[in-house]
């Protein structure tokens, strides 16, 4: 085989590869589609039920309330079973005591159905979206991170997977299957009309192992932010309907049967937390890498080149909500306002100064 | 979940309130806040009495305190002073006192978190402009252009430094501020927590039940042989841990405390680093063409700005010759014509005779020399031309550079003859040409002098000659790759028309009346464009971003706890164990260790069934004399909306 009709050959297999990661996306989004009306049929299922435990929590007599520490002593049943002694847990100073809801089903039988159906589908439109990132990646022979078309594909798939993953480890995360359904649809939906690129290898100034780094590292961050930002938004609308339960208010039908089903206000806030505050130390590294990649392509780490400014920016408003929650006066509700702007930012960072503000970092391919 | 919810609610409570007097830490207003409880408790069973509500000052007090550093914002504003003695000498005193109290104050302020959370959001706040608005230090250009274009706006710009926001007044205030306040901050933190790693975990509260995870049973084991138990397995478990009064008292975690100090310590190394790095930078472009050299000394730029604090000796010596540049495109599919690699061939030596070493520059990797590194940042062609006058005598043999105005190597240049030319009258003058140079011509008849692709497949050179004075020597600095053609004349032939020509390697174009020809000669050179910085500090800077990194981790992946284990007899003579946990961080974890910890105790200390009502197995409150605290029906915390 001449050295011609062997490029040629490559060059044919690529384009078939990637014809096939696109008939897989599209596959994906039709999938995800399913899943997402599945979320729906759940959603509309558990609207059934008339759990309303936030109200009774915040509401019944204080008599009621003032139950005692269930202090448990177990004996050892037999004689060589040895039982641990039971941990009584309590909520501490300042804080409501308020029971996470039960879930979109709400306990309706059948919303949970479909709720497992949503989950099965979903696993399923990942490892299909998966293997079209792998399709694009094998078709470029490079990492799929070249242009925002393969950025978008890459950040659903990875959100996705943190989703699943932390329904795999048992979290009580199924509430943020129908926000995650819409938002991919809407990330491939935009990723496939407007912004979709031929596949393509890339310039020099991309040839780089800092860049599978610091790009896979920014759109792992991109996708945990984005998780973090559902629980945040979601604290705000619970935290509102408890207050208002709580001080006698009459929260309106539909908001009552959406946000009984939620966890309470203070588990979306440790939610949140948590997923902001693991994911920090990686956003920190993620524009470190950024900045030894600038050193080696550019000539200098930092240049407060659009990219990089709003990179900072971001970071120090994510630093300003974990300050925010260890400071008196802006816990809570203020926090969580913080935590917005800081994902606001990274939204921006994406959209914003990829497509409205030329920089260095003009390649992004739109 | 509700079980994680109580925990980590527990953890923030430390800092909720800030009433506390001002000896007491976190900790402290935790015993406030516990205490307000302990009245509420009180009215509802009156067997808790007034003494247990007292006693609730001091349930958590010294337990909870210290679980953090954070500084507590307990200075207020007021006459500082006190009361004035008479006479001179007594005003002078109050004076002294008030101004030191205000001073105190500010300090207080400006290291307080709310004061670092504000000036964090303004750092950030005050980055937003400098991205949106062009900037002097990355385009000048477009500076003046947005200055030509909105004359009255860029004045007021101007006057703001919105055109170098990061090198601003204001700016810097900002983070000079952060700065200070984080040194302010972060020093007597260091302090605190140098104190309390020679000190030892605080006794057990009073009331363990108050704690967020809380365990107790009954058994057979003598209370000192329980609490030696708990001491051995702590202790394996790497608590910090001692036996105080009736209980065992033990912290872990403190790694948290660390990690977050250094991350703020690293924060501060980083950002020294960055300034000084600023303050000695160097930054200069030079263009070499294939063959041609560049050592680094002032003169030999083309284009060099510095630091403020910069010095010419400090250019660190060295000099380099560039052999050969490559350049490969794509050449086929959507992308064709999209570089795929830039590679300058060197050799070069350190030092003024170092031996001379051979490497090779691409665009991510720069040669690096001490401090300083030569980065390749741009490259096009220099097409070698011969100029010859009437007689035929060379008077010019040069590679002249060309500036690319396209992707596809479109490149425009202008070739000077400064001396040495002689017109057919016999005069001395100069001569200058105005160049298009594409590497792959369209074709003839194709109309366009616009390159096809990067490559050099199909060059041409267009020409078009003048002459008379190029007007170099009237001190005025000249564009290189443009001709000032006020003092110039344009070659017309017979007819009066233009001479031009579109040459081929090898072609030549002879100019009119015999004043001589251009040839552009087979040879077409490639040249590559350096930059070369020389920035110090850039390892401290990585070294204080990777501790910064691994401090953060630290202080957001461990927890501070505390266990305690109390072990006492109880009124029929059977002891009684009671474990209860601490923490501050936002985990679930808590629970779950305190009941591992739990069993294992238990295994050494199990559960008695001698002569016990088993009624009490399920709830012992129900037993008065078993369990004193819970006798209280304490209801449970976040019942009540605080
Ligand atoms: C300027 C004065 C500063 C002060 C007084 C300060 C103070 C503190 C304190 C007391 C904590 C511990 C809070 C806790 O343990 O939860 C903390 C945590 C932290 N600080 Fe600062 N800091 C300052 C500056 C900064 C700066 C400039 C940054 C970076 C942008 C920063 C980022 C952080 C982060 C990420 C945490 C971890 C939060 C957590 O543990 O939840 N701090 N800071």
């Amino acid at each position: 085989m001449t050295l011609a009709a062997a490029t040629e050959l490559a060059t044919a297999t690529n384009e078939h590869l990637a014809n096939i990661s696109n008939v897989l996306i599209y596959s994906a989004m039709a999938v995800y589609t399913l899943a997402f009306f599945a979320y729906i049929a759940e959603w509309l299922f558990g609207s059934r039920s008339k759990v309303a435990r936030t109200a009774a929590a915040l509401t019944a007599p204080a008599a009621a309330k003032a139950k005692a520490p269930s202090v448990t002593v177990r004996k050892g049943g037999g004689t060589t079973v040895l039982e641990r002694p039971e941990v009584v847990v309590r909520s501490a100073a300042g804080a409501r005591d308020v029971p996470d809801g039960p879930g979109a089903h709400g306990g309706d039988e059948q919303g949970d159905l479909y709720g497992r159906i949503a989950v099965s589908l979903t696993v399923l439109a990942f490892l299909i979206e998966l293997g079209g990132v792998l399709a694009r990646a094998a078709s470029v022979q490079r990492a799929p991170w070249g242009n925002m078309y393969e950025f978008n594909i890459t950040f659903s798939t990875v959100a996705v997977g943190v989703y699943l993953t932390l329904l795999a480890l048992g979290k009580n995360v199924r509430w943020l299957g129908l926000f995650l359904a819409t938002t991919v649809l809407l990330d491939l939906g935009l990723a496939v009309t407007v912004l979709y690129t031929a596949s393509d290898q890339l310039v020099p100034a991309l040839h780089s192992y800092w860049l599978y780094i610091h790009v896979s590292t920014a759109i792992v961050c991109g996708a945990v932010f984005y998780v973090g930002a559902v629980g945040t938004l979601l604290y705000l609308f619970k935290d509102s309907y408890e207050n208002k339960l709580a001080s006698g208010g009459k929260p309106g039908t539909f908001a009552t049967s959406v946000l009984e089903r939620l966890p309470a206000s203070a588990s979306l806030d440790k939610f949140a937390y948590r997923v902001n505050a693991a994911v920090f130390p990686l956003w920190t590294f993620t524009i470190i890498a950024g900045a030894i990649w600038a050193e080696s392509a550019w000539g200098r780490y930092w240049g407060w080149d659009p990219k990089e400014t709003w990179s900072f920016i971001t970071w120090v408003a994510y630093a300003g909500y974990l300050h925010a929650r260890s400071t008196a006066g802006w816990k809570g509700r203020k926090a969580a306002y913080i935590a917005l702007i800081a994902f606001g930012c990274w939204l921006f960072n994406y959209y914003g100064v990829n497509i409205f503000v030329s920089g260095k970092h003009s390649y992004a391919g739109v | 979940m509700s079980e994680t919810t109580a925990n980590d609610k527990a953890a923030t409570a430390g800092d909720t309130d800030t009433t506390a007097d001002d000896k007491a830490t976190t900790g402290g207003d935790r015993a406030t806040t516990v205490g307000d409880r302990a009245a509420t408790a009180g009215d509802e069973a009156a067997t808790a009495g007034a003494a247990d509500i007292a006693g609730g000052e001091q349930d958590l007090g010294a337990a909870g305190s210290q679980l953090s550093t954070a500084p507590r914002e307990t200075a207020v504003p007021g006459s500082f002073g006190g009361t004035r003695a008479p006479g001179v000498t007594g005003r002078l005193a109050w004076l002294g006192r008030e101004v030191f109290g205000w001073c105190r104050w500010f300090w207080r302020q400006l290291t307080s978190m709310r004061i670092a959370l504000l000036l964090l959001f303004l750092l950030s706040l005050g980055a937003v402009p400098g991205s949106l608005i062009p900037q002097t230090g990355t385009d000048a250009m477009k500076v003046q252009e947005f200055q030509r274009t909105h004359p009255t706006l860029g004045q007021v710009y101007d006057k703001l430094g919105l055109f170098h926001v990061y090198s601003s007044v204001w700016f810097s205030a900002i983070y000079i501020l952060l700065f200070v306040s984080l040194i302010g901050c972060i020093v007597p933190r260091t302090w605190q927590f140098a104190g309390q790693l020679r000190g030892r975990p605080p006794a057990a509260p009073r009331r363990l039940t108050r704690l967020p995870a809380y365990t107790t049973w009954r058994t057979a084991a003598d209370p000192e042989q329980v609490r030696q138990a708990a001491l051995g397995i702590l202790r394996q478990r790497r608590f910090r841990a001692h036996v105080a009064g009736d209980a065992v008292a033990a912290e872990k975690g403190y790694l948290r405390e660390a990690g977050n100090l250094v991350f703020h310590l690293a924060l501060i190394v980083l950002l020294v680093a960055f300034a000084w790095g600023q303050l000695y930078k160097t930054e200069g472009d030079k263009l070499v063409v294939e063959g041609d050299g560049f050592s680094n000394t002032l003169l030999q730029y083309d284009d060099f700005k510095s630091g403020s604090l910069f010095d010419d000796d400090h250019l660190v010596p060295f000099s380099f010759n560039l052999k050969k540049f490559t350049a490969t495109y794509e050449r086929t599919g959507p992308n064709k014509g999209t570089p795929r690699t830039f590679r300058a061939d060197l050799t070069y030596s350190v030092g003024a005779d170092g031996k001379e070493k051979r490497t090779a520059v691409e665009v991510n990797e720069p040669l690096k020399i001490g401090d300083a590194r030569v980065y390749l940042v741009s490259h096009g062609y220099a097409p070698t031309v011969t100029v010859r006058d009437g007689k035929g005598r060379v008077v010019y043999h040069q590679a002249v550079p060309m500036l690319p105005i396209d992707s596809n190597e479109t490149s425009q240049g202008a070739i000077k003859v400064l001396d040495g030319y002689t017109n057919p009258q016999g005069e001395q003058e100069q001569l200058g040409f105005a160049a298009f140079f594409v590497p792959t011509f369209a074709g003839a008849g194709k109309g366009t002098m616009f390159s096809q692709f990067p490559a050099l497949d199909r060059p041409v050179l267009a020409l078009t000659g003048y002459h008379g004075d190029l007007g170099v020597d009237a001190g005025v600095p000249q564009n290189v790759y443009q001709l000032d053609t006020r003092k110039l004349k344009q070659f017309k032939d017979a007819k009066g028309s233009i001479v031009k020509a579109r040459l081929r390697p090898g072609e030549t174009m002879k100019l009119p009346n015999g004043a001589g020809s251009i040839t552009f000669d087979k040879e077409i050179k490639e040249w590559a464009g350096f930059q070369i910085v020389q920035q110090p500090g850039t390892g401290w800077a990585l070294t204080g971003a990777v501790v910064a990194i691994l401090g953060l981790a630290g202080s957001l992946f461990i927890q501070r706890r505390r266990v305690w284990v109390r072990a006492v007899p109880g009124p029929d003579g059977v002891t009684v164990v009671e474990m209860a946990g601490l923490g501050r961080s936002e985990s679930a974890r808590l629970p779950a260790e305190l009941g591992d910890l739990a069993a294992l105790v238990h295994e050494r200390a199990p559960t008695t069934t001698a002569d016990h009502d088993p009624d009490a197995d399920h709830d012992p409150d129900a037993d008065p004399a078993q369990e004193p605290d819970a006798a209280t029906s304490v209801p449970a915390e976040g019942a009540e909306k605080k």
